[in-house]
């Protein structure tokens, strides 16, 4: 019984014996992207959860050129390598950065928006695993709203972290990018399939995957990719993608899964009272209005 | 060989032109803007066959030439003031993974206030940033400087980034007339870079990463021998330099008149001209004056400056630099030097130009003037002593 | 072909390089430690779908003729394999050790 999914990437392991925590979400994606990309990958990663848990000389668990860049610095740095290695003659390579949330949507934000500005050709993943998790889960740009972080402790006064999710995938659609995915570990032949086509397309393609983190969201290691999965079947998460201008809806639930009850397997929003989950259903339907105005759902 | 007339940044793009590096990466500042300027219009018209990326910030500027060192490439990159304090997270960066770019810096004042002229707080303030720091003088050594900062950088030896200090309008803005070499003599004179600190498709490598306790002091003690041992290799190169181009310098500092100097007044970059016309003056009145221009700031020639202000009476270091609440950087480097040789003369700092507030040959009559009566440690020219501590006369 | 564990650990000061970068893919120490439990494969009713394989964040499940294998030194024991194994081919038993 063949995998078809399985069966198009290498069979190389590109990112192995690394110290991310068991059922790390943002490995799993750096792992399937890298399989996907091979030998000739080059990978940027920023100060964070995966250069941490994959760089610590000796132990070093790239088997491709590999490089951290400073925490701002992951699409500077990819534009530098590929620039580099061009006027090297070399033209048979990718150069992809894995950057968390953090290191994506606040402090590297500059960054990338300047490198999709001048079409460099790159890829850009963002693992989104919701806050900064690396430095002990505090809140990101694009922790949702609701969730219990470090930095947003929930208390009889505030609930959380009060804002929604910064929408990246439209910041980088916005630049008029080549090519702007959403994904999520939880549907990873979907991811798979957004890496192999961002690799067939010349300029800068960002693709944001989400890519849940036991430790931070407060769920066992083993329902990392279950909790991956529901997070698209809740509505709370899409699978899209933008190209030549338009955007597409790759996945449509028929109906919802409960939010309250994908809310309420994990830790950061067991708090979350029953108004607070009406405002996140608001805000869901109120997403998926938008969507499906502004989205082809082919 | 030709001759042209041009400013110090012009002068200082046609010495990158003829280093050819691979990519350029800069972002716009004044009095550094000129440089990026001519740089863009000779990638324009084919005569420099560089990748230019124009980036989005200082920042950025240097992170993407670290990612073209990291490929292989030469790299080159220039800023100036809040610039160089933006991306100074990118040069320890850079200077820490040993990658041998060189960037032009054009000294200017930091904010606040706010300030676009000259003066030395930018480029002195990041002199533990693991860089090697040159400070020109006149553009022709500007124009020498950009060639030779890439073999000394490049030199397997040293490894280290190379920031060239050009003192904001005073040099950058000032036309003089410059020999430029010939692209072949050029080409002799700097070899491609190589390197195995690099992206390598047939042994991959993992790079820029993490060090524990136990190995990281070893990393930064090869760091701090890569940067001593560039002063062997500067002396090479600007021997080879002379053979090439004609054109002599004087290794890590420039001494004028110091054998025989009662009194000697030691400072950075442009000024040094005007110090040596004083000196001269002096002499005519029978006071035995001499100059000491620092031309490395890192690595510190300690030895070189012990050696040139051992017989003096006393001496002065003229800067354009404060470290609020203790004194300019430079004389706290040049009274370390003296500390370690065992030298034992009085010293005074002056502290002018911030801002770019002029220094006329009459300030530097009378810093002479104070070097020989004595004065308090601290002076701020046209002000007076900073009131910390007694006269040191 | 992917990262492996080596006999050399450590480095004096002379062995450790000038600049920071280092071959790829060098491994000196194993995973096996984190696990509180092991996943086993009962191969038996495996039907080779892989996609344990596909999902194993750490890369320690290969195919081999066509049946998973288990990487126990870098194995960390999150469970994920079992849980996508829909036909449960994958059990887990308390490591002890």
């Amino acid at each position: 019984m063949a995998n078809p999914t399985a069966e198009r990437l290498s069979r190389d392991e590109y990112f192995y014996g690394h110290k991310a925590c068991a059922g790390c979400g943002g490995s799993l994606a750096v792992r399937a992207a890298l399989k996907v990309l091979g030998q000739n990958a080059v990978s940027v990663l920023p100060a964070g959860c995966m250069s941490a848990v994959g760089f610590n000389f000796p132990q070093l668990c790239f088997s491709n050129n590999s490089i951290i860049s400073t925490f701002a610095g992951t699409a500077s740095m990819l534009t530098g390598i590929e620039a580099g290695l061009r006027a090297r003659g070399y033209s048979d390579f990718t150069a992809v950065g894995f950057a968390g949330d953090g290191g994506t949507a606040d402090i590297g934000i500059q960054a990338l928006s300047g490198a999709i500005d001048r079409n460099d050709n790159i890829i850009y993943i963002c693992y989104d695993n919701e806050a900064y998790m690396n430095t002990g889960i505090q809140k990101s740009g694009l922790t949702p709203f609701g969730a219990r972080t470090t930095t947003t402790p929930a208390g009889a006064n505030i609930h959380g972290n009060l804002r929604p999710k910064k929408n990246m995938f439209e910041i980088a659609a916005a630049h008029d990018i080549p090519y702007a995915a959403t994904a999520s570990v939880g549907y990873l032949p979907d991811f798979i399939r957004k890496v192999e086509k961002a690799a067939q397309i010349k300029g800068t393609k960002y693709i944001h995957v989400i890519a849940p983190c036991p430790t931070g969201w407060g769920i066992a290691p083993d329902e990392t990719v279950e909790i991956a999965k529901e997070v698209v079947d809740c509505g709370l998460w899409y699978l899209a993608e933008y190209e030549n201008g338009a955007f597409t809806l790759n996945h449509k639930p028929k109906d919802f899964t409960s939010v309250e009850a994908y809310l309420k397997k994990q830790g950061r929003f067991q708090h979350l009272d029953l108004d607070d989950i009406k405002t996140v259903i608001e805000s869901r339907d109120q997403k998926w209005s938008y969507i499906e105005r502004n989205f082809t759902y082919k | 060989m030709s001759k042209r007339f041009l400013s110090g940044n012009e002068a200082f793009a046609e010495g990158i032109r003829l280093a050819k590096p691979d990519v350029i990466s800069a972002y716009p500042i004044t009095p550094q803007t000129i440089v990026v300027e001519r740089l863009s219009e000779m990638v324009e018209d084919g005569s420099l066959k560089s990748e230019f990326i124009h980036v989005e910030s200082e920042h950025s500027a240097l992170s993407c030439a670290i990612g073209a060192s990291a490929a292989g490439a030469r790299a080159f990159t220039a800023t100036s003031s809040q610039g160089l304090l933006y991306m100074a997270e990118c040069l320890y960066y850079a200077s820490g993974g040993r990658f041998p770019i060189v960037m032009m810096n054009a000294d200017r004042s930091t904010a606040l206030p706010w300030n676009i002229y000259g003066d030395q707080r930018d480029s002195l303030s990041q002199l533990d940033s693991g860089w090697i720091q040159v400070y020109a003088e006149n553009a022709q050594e500007a124009l020498d400087l950009a060639l030779m900062s890439w073999r000394i950088a490049e030199d397997s030896r040293v490894s280290t980034p190379v920031m060239v200090n050009l003192d904001g309008f005073v040099l950058t803005h000032t036309y003089e007339t410059v020999e430029i070499p010939e692209q072949a003599q050029a080409d002799a004179f700097l070899p491609p870079y190589v390197t195995e600190n690099r992206v390598d498709f047939d042994d991959p490598k993992n790079m820029a990463f993490s060090a524990g306790p136990d190995t990281n002091f070893i990393f930064k003690y090869k760091a701090h021998r890569g940067m001593l041992a560039a002063k062997e290799v500067i002396a090479e190169t600007e021997t080879a330099f002379a053979e090439s181009f004609g054109r002599k310098y004087t290794g890590m500092l420039d001494s004028y008149r110091t054998e025989d100097a009662d009194f000697v007044l030691v400072t950075l970059g442009s000024i040094a001209g005007l110090c040596r016309e004083t000196a001269d003056r002096l002499r005519e009145q029978g006071i035995k004056a001499g100059v000491v221009r620092i031309r490395y700031m890192r690595p510190f020639p300690n030895a070189e400056i012990a050696a040139a202000l051992q017989n003096a009476k006393a001496f002065g270091v003229l800067e354009k630099d404060i470290s609020f609440g203790n004194e300019g950087t430079v004389y706290t480097n040049v009274n370390s030097a003296l500390q370690k040789a065992g030298v034992r003369i009085p010293g005074y700092n002056f502290i002018g130009g911030l801002g770019g507030r002029n220094i006329s040959a009459h300030d530097i009559a009378q810093i002479f003037e104070d070097i020989r009566s004595g004065t308090d440690h601290v002076n701020f020219i046209g002000i007076g002593g900073d009131g910390n501590g007694e006269s040191n006369g | 072909m992917r990262p492996y564990l080596r006999e050399k650990t450590s480095f004096s000061a002379a062995e450790i390089p000038e600049a920071t970068a280092f071959e790829a893919g060098y491994l000196v120490s194993v995973n096996s430690g984190w696990r509180s439990i092991r996943p086993v494969i009962d191969t038996g009713r495996c039907v080779g779908c892989e996609q344990c394989y596909l999902y194993c964040p750490d890369g320690v499940i290969s195919i081999q003729n066509g049946r998973p294998v288990i990487d126990y030194d870098f194995c960390k024991g999150c469970g994920i394999c079992a849980k996508i194994c829909k036909i449960g081919a994958i059990g887990t038993e308390a490591e002890h050790q």
